[in-house]
């Protein structure tokens, strides 16, 4: 193919479909609507913060909403990506540099410089954008807002509105609105209101989001929260139960039931937000087999990064004395080990048929990591584990994964990247779910025979990279740790090949390459030599 | 070391060279004309739709071809000599193979309409087709019209490309219902049905008579041939199906007919020459089948078998049961065993439609002994797997009806239809 010719293919005509008349009208009102977060940002002293506030997410909203209608109900129901790898916008053109740009600042500021969105410090009064949305932050919980305060609105007004888009693209697939129904309803309840109400009735609780588990929630064991949760009583103590128990129960169990997709692609916020605004970017995450490798030792490293850190934090805040509290250090360091070693042998002893070469990696991180913790214990009569103190180690994770790379580079990049690659490079959330769907879950999703037609359709909208096509084939189950479970490579196959299923685990891998609908003997035949 | 080459790098030729490599360490040349790289016809479409970029469509990376020993030669097979066991290029080279595998797949058909070759008419098979889609259709400004010529799946894929872009089309359509030498009546009349409501201009029982040509050399117009209407159009698309690519092989010794004469281990009448998928033509046609079949599956599971036969394991091509999908703009279609248009003696059908006109089924069985023949679905997907045991098992129709529901491969929370489907059939046979 000539350079001329690919040309022409992908930018020849940006928009290859104008954008109708009442879809520049909706344009117009979402942008007037952030025209008034942008003057608020500019410190414009609004007459009616509240009237004004609540104009501003409606004209975002309604905008979103008209918008939406438009493309999809004026249409039959089906698959619309028509056009996605012409528009600038979703096929990283000169619109996808602009939004990534202007994401990616938003969160340098938000999460490094929220004064300048005007959060008034050591106790003085809000400015700008954040004063703005003072009025709302009071009727909910009345207190005045902080940065966290205006995304997280921001945020929950982003999933409820390009929510509702998902929902009208993906009409016909019952599948698709249901899990959007259900991740709209999680942030809305769970990740924005409960929260706020909770500080109503107990302001010394700290933020608690009861969705959000270890390690995404990563500060759920730091010593201010444990200690704070243990000051409010038996409230404080049973969250902190809850947190753990969501840890070592809840999610183990739904996920040998329905694989780990009941947390990322129902549950989880930042799933959540990848799969209703980051919608369009679906397409942009790389499938080749670098880009695979890469992600295998980004999202481990950080899963070690985070079970080494939050040990760390927790060591140094516990005592050595029996006496005081029997959690002391020694006690909790050899839980940890103990654990881990369960965990290590069980896997090792059921699992080791399913494991190729990586099973040496697996072992090889293991051993770092109680390497790791045996050294903190003994040369560490400190807090030093390598001669970095925990607490170190927990603000460069705080900085590095918890800001930069689940905030910055996991949303700012949605239009270079794909929508999901925090949670498929980054997120141990995700590496731990994913290492249990890998190994016990009944979920898969399974291949319809010798259907498929190599298209590529699946692979292109897989946001997490997974190259489905290369299974489906040759007829294989794919059984992927990063697979959440969206469903999407199901809904765009025009063959019908995909399913998601949970079934029983045997039969689950079958790695076989075989004669695809040719009959039954020569298949004998060929799997025999 | 042996000398394997393959010309044609489509699914049947890339197939037989990847199972080669699996099998042996044998030397094999993929040569192909068309692009440098694997890559799936079927998904052109998508490519002009904007789901997907060209590069998508390629199954495998760059990497992959060197990292496998398998080396690609792009250019134009000429001439085949088979006593001395050489490739003659049209640029002039020539290539020396031990086993060759012609693996050159189909063409458009084109039945010697007035104009065929003008600007602006082409074909929706190869990737230049759709280089030319791009060049005389970009947007609905440069192409005010299209026509379509020819009513089969190619045809409605044409259709949904261009309507993508907004472009009117007009689909002509030989038979007096869409596709209906394949389809049963109830279904064929429904997708037509779909096809208008998508506003493309369907016109039944139109044939072509001639393209016209404007001073420049591009199409102008079309003229239908029942009617005389002169339809202003831009682009042509000839979709009457497709036939062979084997003109070169012609005046080799290789013997042809239609396609290029194989027996059941796909050898042709010249030792050491082998052909496979849609160029390949078996004596007679297997369980049923035709003897050529220009279908995706059928070109894969040859390729895996020729592989098998050239590395020392000689195996017979034995496709299982007949199956195959297609999409219809938004309509899935899947089909197991046989349902033809018309039921054949001793056949009857039974169908059942659902009230929103997007979901169908038509069941085929042998009125004397209720063995269930084959079926076809729209809109509900159904699982390969248990049609294929089913059938090899040769259940009865109401073993299959009653158990419908374990062959549903919808996505979870679909709306099932099979306790429809089963109180339909039962009331069917209780009136009959």
């Amino acid at each position: 193919m000539s350079n001329k010719l690919n040309h022409s293919m992908s930018l020849a005509k940006p928009d290859a479909v104008d954008i109708s008349n009442k879809q520049k009208i909706a344009l117009a009102i979402g942008i007037l609507g952030l025209f008034i977060l942008t003057l608020a940002l500019f410190n414009t002293d609004f007459p009616n913060k509240a009237l004004f506030l609540t104009i501003s997410l409606s004209l975002i909203s309604v905008g979103t909403i008209i918008y939406s209608r438009d493309a999809y109900l004026t249409k039959l129901e089906g698959i619309k990506n028509d056009g996605v790898w012409f528009k600038s916008i979703s096929s990283r053109g000169v619109w996808g540099w602009i939004l990534g740009v202007i994401l990616t600042a938003f969160y340098i500021v938000l999460y490094f410089y929220p004064q300048y969105l005007g959060l008034g410090k050591d106790g003085a009064s809000n400015t700008g954008l954040i004063s703005f949305f003072d009025p709302l932050s009071n009727l909910l919980s009345g207190r005045n807002a902080s940065q966290w305060f205006v995304y997280g609105t921001l945020y929950t007004v982003a999933i409820m509105a390009f929510g509702y888009k998902f929902m009208l693209k993906y009409r016909h697939n019952r599948y698709q609105q249901l899990r959007t129904a259900s991740v709209m309803f999680f942030q809305l309840g769970f990740a924005f209101l409960i929260p706020e109400f909770m500080y109503v009735m107990n302001s010394d609780l700290p933020y608690y989001d009861l969705k959000s588990v270890w390690p995404l929630n990563y500060y759920i064991f730091d010593e201010w929260s444990v200690k704070a949760f243990l000051s409010n009583g038996n409230i404080g103590l049973g969250l902190i139960l809850f947190g753990i128990v969501s840890i070592f129960v809840i999610t183990p169990i739904l996920t040998y039931k329905y694989g780990k997709r009941w947390y990322c692609s129902w549950v989880c916020g930042c799933g959540g937000l990848a799969e209703t605004a980051g919608d369009s970017f679906r397409q942009l995450s790389s499938k080749k087999m670098s880009a695979w490798k890469l992600e295998r030792w980004l999202i481990h490293t950080v899963l070690v990064f985070s079970v080494v850190m939050t040990v760390a934090m927790v060591y140094t805040y516990l005592g050595y004395d029996h006496n005081t509290f029997w959690l002391t250090k020694g006690v909790f360091i050899s839980l940890v080990i103990g654990f881990l070693t369960l965990v290590f042998a069980g896997v090792m002893y059921f699992k080791r048929h399913e494991f190729g070469k990586d099973a040496r990696y697996g072992a090889i991180g293991y051993f770092v990591v109680i390497a790791l913790l045996v050294t903190m214990h003994f040369t560490g009569t400190s807090e030093n584990v390598f001669f970095i103190k925990g607490s170190a180690l927990r603000s460069a994770y705080g900085i590095y994964i918890g800001s930069i790379f689940s905030g910055v580079i996991g949303t700012g990049f949605y239009p270079i990247l794909g929508n999901r690659s925090w949670c498929r490079f980054g997120c141990p959330m995700a590496a731990i779910l994913g290492f249990q769907q890998r190994l016990f879950s009944k979920f898969r999703i399974t291949t319809n025979g010798g259907q498929c037609i190599s298209c590529g359709n699946c692979s292109n909208s897989c946001e997490m990279g997974i190259d489905v096509r290369a299974y489906a084939q040759k007829g294989e189950n794919i059984v992927r740790s990063s697979c959440v479970g969206c469903g999407i490579c199901s809904a765009v196959c025009p063959r019908g090949v995909l399913k998601l299923e949970n079934d029983s685990m045997k039969g689950r891998i079958n790695p076989t390459e075989i004669l695809l609908g040719n009959d039954v003997d020569l298949m004998d035949l060929v799997n025999k030599k | 070391m042996e000398h394997i080459v393959i010309i044609g790098n489509g699914i049947s030729g890339v197939t037989a060279a990847r199972h080669i490599r699996k099998l042996s360490d044998k030397q094999i040349t993929i040569v192909s004309a068309e692009a440098d790289y694997f890559f799936s016809r079927t998904a052109l479409m998508y490519v002009y739709m904007g789901h997907m970029k060209f590069e998508h469509t390629q199954p495998y990376e760059d990497w992959f071809w060197e990292k496998n020993r398998i080396n690609l030669k792009k250019g134009y097979v000429k001439h085949i000599e088979t006593k001395s066991n050489t490739l003659h290029f049209s640029e002039g080279d020539s290539l020396q193979y031990d086993k060759l595998i012609i693996a050159t797949g189909s063409k458009p058909n084109k039945f010697g309409w007035p104009g065929q070759d003008l600007d602006g008419v082409m074909g929706m098979y190869h990737k230049q087709d759709l280089e030319n889609l791009e060049k005389y259709a970009p947007n609905n400004k440069v192409c005010k019209r299209a026509v379509i010529v020819g009513g089969g799946l190619i045809g409605i894929e044409l259709a949904e490309m261009l309507n993508s872009r907004n472009i009117p089309v007009t689909f002509l359509v030989r038979e007096d219902s869409f596709w209906n030498g394949v389809l049963p009546e109830g279904e064929s009349a429904m997708i037509n049905r779909h096809i208008k409501n998508h506003h493309i201009d369907l016109r039944l029982s139109n044939n072509l008579k001639e393209i016209i040509s404007d001073e420049n050399g591009k199409v102008k117009s079309i003229i239908i041939q029942e009617t005389g209407e002169e339809i202003a159009c831009d682009v042509v698309g000839l979709t009457a199906g497709v036939s062979p690519n084997i003109d070169f092989i012609k005046d080799s010794e290789i013997e042809t007919g239609r396609g290029v004469k194989v027996n059941r281990f796909l050898e042709t009448n010249i030792q050491d020459v082998y052909a496979v998928g849609d160029c390949a033509e078996q004596n007679e046609g297997i369980n049923g089948r035709r003897p050529i079949e220009a279908v995706w599956y059928t070109g894969r599971m040859m390729g895996e078998t020729v592989a098998q036969t050239i590395c020392g394991n000689r195996i017979q091509y034995n496709p299982g049961h007949w199956y195959n999908s297609a999409k219809f703009l938004d309509i899935e279609y899947q089909t197991y065993g046989w349902v033809f248009a018309k039921p054949r003696e001793n056949e009857s059908h039974f169908h059942w439609k659902h009230t929103d006109d997007t979901k169908c089924i038509t069941v085929c069985y042998d009125t004397n002994t209720n063995a269930f023949l084959g079926i076809n679905t729209f809109g509900i997907r159904m699982r390969h797997d248990i049609f294929d045991t089913w059938l090899t098992e040769k259940r009865n129709v109401d073993y299959v009806m009653e158990h419908l529901a374990e062959a549903n491969f919808d996505p979870e929370f679909y709306k099932t239809y099979e306790s429809d489907i089963y109180s339909a059939f039962k009331n069917e046979l209780q009136t009959v």
